[in-house]
């Protein structure tokens, strides 16, 4: 989970490292309020999930309240990067005197972590490895002993930080680290970590992201900071249900169990689609293993209240959970939808107890439901169904 | 021959006693599998009856290792516990570990991988494999199954396969099922595991009964990446791909949690080209990989 700007400083400010006064806003009048709090000079920063909202118009210095109110009235509503802003945050302005670059992150390639620091900051850090790739220090973090102080100060001399800064960085590192351990981050990127004309460091800006198993497992107060306000409504009522489901751009709605095979699933979907008016699939939908019938009914009541969705293809492979078991969840799952079932179902089954299953489905006879022998063919039919329905 | 598991394998279920371990203890035991005990601190001393065997439960990895001899341990335990389960296995030295549970925090597996990494034999070598986490395990059919993959779908054979996905692991060897399989691995989905595709590669490499290599990737990570530059230099005999999630979106989690495209990094296309590059055939859906399979198999 990636949080907002406001999010990531808040979480920062709770584990001590030196940040500046911010307050979320969510109108002009907020932000006009937000500005006289805080006093002096502010800035009005766009809150959304994407880079590039300086360039886009979406970070203003503000002298008064006033401006802050005249900036946050242009801000909110504005789209950066197809992210519609429905929020600011209302910062302290910051008297800089050096920009640098420090994240600690998850490193998927070597199973550790990885520290990136530099003493050039403010600019994409992306453009810095490819331009100045001398001036970004990256040194491996070993999981079992995180950033100590002896880490810390490797970092800040392999980063080339002069002798009378180091210590205060090292400092501010090793407080990033503790936000990274204690709030099982995968991602904490400070750009820039700034030098004030006093020679204060401080953390101007801020990227988390946070491991969303983790939050599970063990930080309950991570739910406050999901964006449910920008969660599509279905994404919504499928996370409400315990769902695994993604909403996307398309016609043929799919259910599958295990996330390899949906993802194939709305691959072969995809291509079936090119010969049938380029019908795409609506969603990536996995119901697991075990494929119970209230879980099918779940996710056929999600799939079947998208307006997009013209015809369904549920594509189970029979493993633990058995094909008559997944054959019974479907039939149980149209009785209880009853008349909201209401568009063209193509189902695959294969694996265990698959004759049983098809004989099932057969049975029942409901006047929706085709089924398929294989998953190419159950994809070119759904695709075809759902063509024919546009 | 087979990779990492077979017939001889002596096998402990960490979390016998929940719901999970038990219902797949009974079927790991019908495949074959020779399980000698079970690990649950509670319930130390007490036994589960599966069948006309009987199984001890232990109340440490170590006690269980030092009764039964045990080499191969599977993890059933919740998310909470896993990583608590994981050590207490490496620090018993337990040679191999293949941990099911899906929802593990990412930096429990970078603590317990970092910890694995640490214990050396003599010769410098990893004492401990591990498997997963949130993975469908290992099954080299006919002889164990040391996991959750159905054991009835396919026989012994000449291919061996590794995927990150459990299902498409299902359905490719249900389309492969007349030739059969030496070993499949499903080394799991999650941004941080143990075995990777590499490892499996080199092991199917060296096992003289693999002819042919099936290797299922999805978006998100370098792995398969990786892994074709491996093949193009280390491995000789041929290689079929796959992989998953052509179809999805920048910044959207696709069910595992690794699976995700970020920016331009992670994509199934850059994937397809990277294997199409190292030589290795790369089918568009199960089926076409599967038939690509068949012809490389047809020629050898």
């Amino acid at each position: 989970m990636d949080l907002y700007e406001y999010q990531a400083r808040d979480l920062f400010e709770a584990h001590g490292v030196p940040v500046l006064a911010g307050i979320v806003a969510y109108t002009p009048e907020e932000a006009k309020a937000a500005a006289e709090k805080i006093g002096g000079v502010v800035v009005v920063k766009a809150q959304v999930k994407v880079g590039g909202r300086g360039k886009a118009g979406g970070v203003k210095v503000a002298k008064t309240a006033d401006e802050a109110f005249e900036h946050a009235t242009n801000i909110l509503g504005m789209d950066i990067k197809g992210h519609t802003v429905n929020k600011v945050m209302i910062a302290q302005g910051a008297d800089i005197a050096e920009e640098f670059y420090f994240s600690v992150l998850l490193d998927r390639a070597n199973r550790n972590y990885l520290a990136m620091c530099s003493v050039e900051g403010g600019m994409e850090i992306e453009v810095l490895a490819v331009e100045r790739p001398d001036a970004l220090a990256k040194v491996a973090v070993d999981p079992l002993v995180g950033i100590d102080a002896a880490k810390a100060a490797e970092i800040v001399a392999e980063a080339n930080f002069p002798e009378e800064l180091r210590a205060k960085v090292a400092d501010t590192i090793q407080k990033l680290w503790v936000v990274f351990k204690e709030e099982d981050a995968t991602l904490v990127e400070v750009n820039p970590l700034v030098k004030t004309g006093a020679g204060d460091i401080v953390a101007l800006d801020g990227k988390v992201s946070l491991d969303e198993n983790a939050s599970e497992v063990r930080h309950p107060d991570h739910e406050a900071l999901e964006d449910k306000e920008a969660a599509d409504p279905l994404e919504a009522k499928a996370a409400a249900a315990g769902l695994n489901y993604v909403k996307l751009d398309g016609e043929v709605g799919i259910i599958g169990n295990g996330a390899g095979l949906v993802m194939s699933t709305l691959d072969v979907v995809a291509y079936a689609g090119e010969n049938h008016g380029s019908v795409k699939p609506a969603n990536f939908l996995d119901i697991g293993g075990g494929a119970s019938a209230e879980v099918m009914a779940n996710g056929l009541d999600v799939i079947l209240n998208d307006p997009q969705v013209k015809s369904v293809f549920v594509n189970v492979f029979g493993g633990i959970t058995a094909c008559d078991a997944v054959a019974n969840g479907i039939v149980g799952a149209l009785n209880t939808l009853g008349d909201a079932a209401n568009k063209p179902l193509v189902v695959r089954l294969d694996g265990n107890n698959v004759e049983e299953g098809r004989a099932i489905l057969a049975e029942a006879n409901h006047p929706l439901v085709t089924l398929a022998a294989t998953m190419d063919e159950g994809a070119d039919k759904a695709a075809e169904l759902a063509n024919a329905a546009k | 021959m087979s990779i990492y598991l077979n017939k001889d394998s002596k096998v402990i279920v960490q979390g016998i006693t929940g719901g999970e371990g038990t219902k797949h203890t009974a079927l790991m035991l019908k495949a074959g599998t020779n399980i000698v005990g079970g690990v649950n601190a509670r319930k130390a001393g007490t036994t589960v009856t599966h069948g006309d065997q009987d199984i001890k439960v232990y109340g440490t990895v170590a006690e269980a290792k030092a009764e039964t001899g045990a080499d191969v341990s599977i993890v059933f335990v919740p998310p909470k516990f896993t990583k608590d389960a994981v050590v207490e296995a490496i620090e018993a030295e337990v040679g191999l570990v293949v941990v099911i549970t899906e929802g593990v925090p990412v930096q429990d597996s970078a603590e317990f991988w970092a910890l694995a990494q640490s214990k050396v034999d003599a010769d410098g070598n990893q004492i401990t494999r591990i498997i997963g986490p949130n993975c469908p395990g290992i099954i080299t059919p006919g002889e164990a199954l040391v996991g959750i993959t159905p054991n009835n779908i396919t026989q012994k054979g000449p291919i061996g396969l590794v995927s990150k996905s459990g299902t498409l692991t299902y359905q490719m060897m249900y389309e492969l099922r007349d030739l059969g399989f030496s070993t499949a691995i499903g080394i799991g989905g999650d941004p941080v595991i143990g075995t990777t595709h590499i490892d499996a590669l080199a092991a199917f490499e060296a096992d003289p009964e693999t002819k042919a290599i099936v290797m299922i990737g999805e978006i998100g990570g370098d792995a398969e990446e990786r892994a074709a530059d491996y093949i193009k230099a280390n491995v000789t005999k041929p290689v079929v791909g796959y992989v998953a999630g052509f179809t999805a979106p920048e910044g959207k989690t696709m069910g595992h949690a690794g699976a995700i495209v970020s920016g331009s990094a992670g994509t199934a296309q850059a994937k397809k080209e990277a294997l199409e590059a190292a030589g290795v055939k790369v089918g568009k859906t199960p089926s076409e990989t599967a038939r690509l399979l068949r012809e490389v198999f047809a020629a050898l």
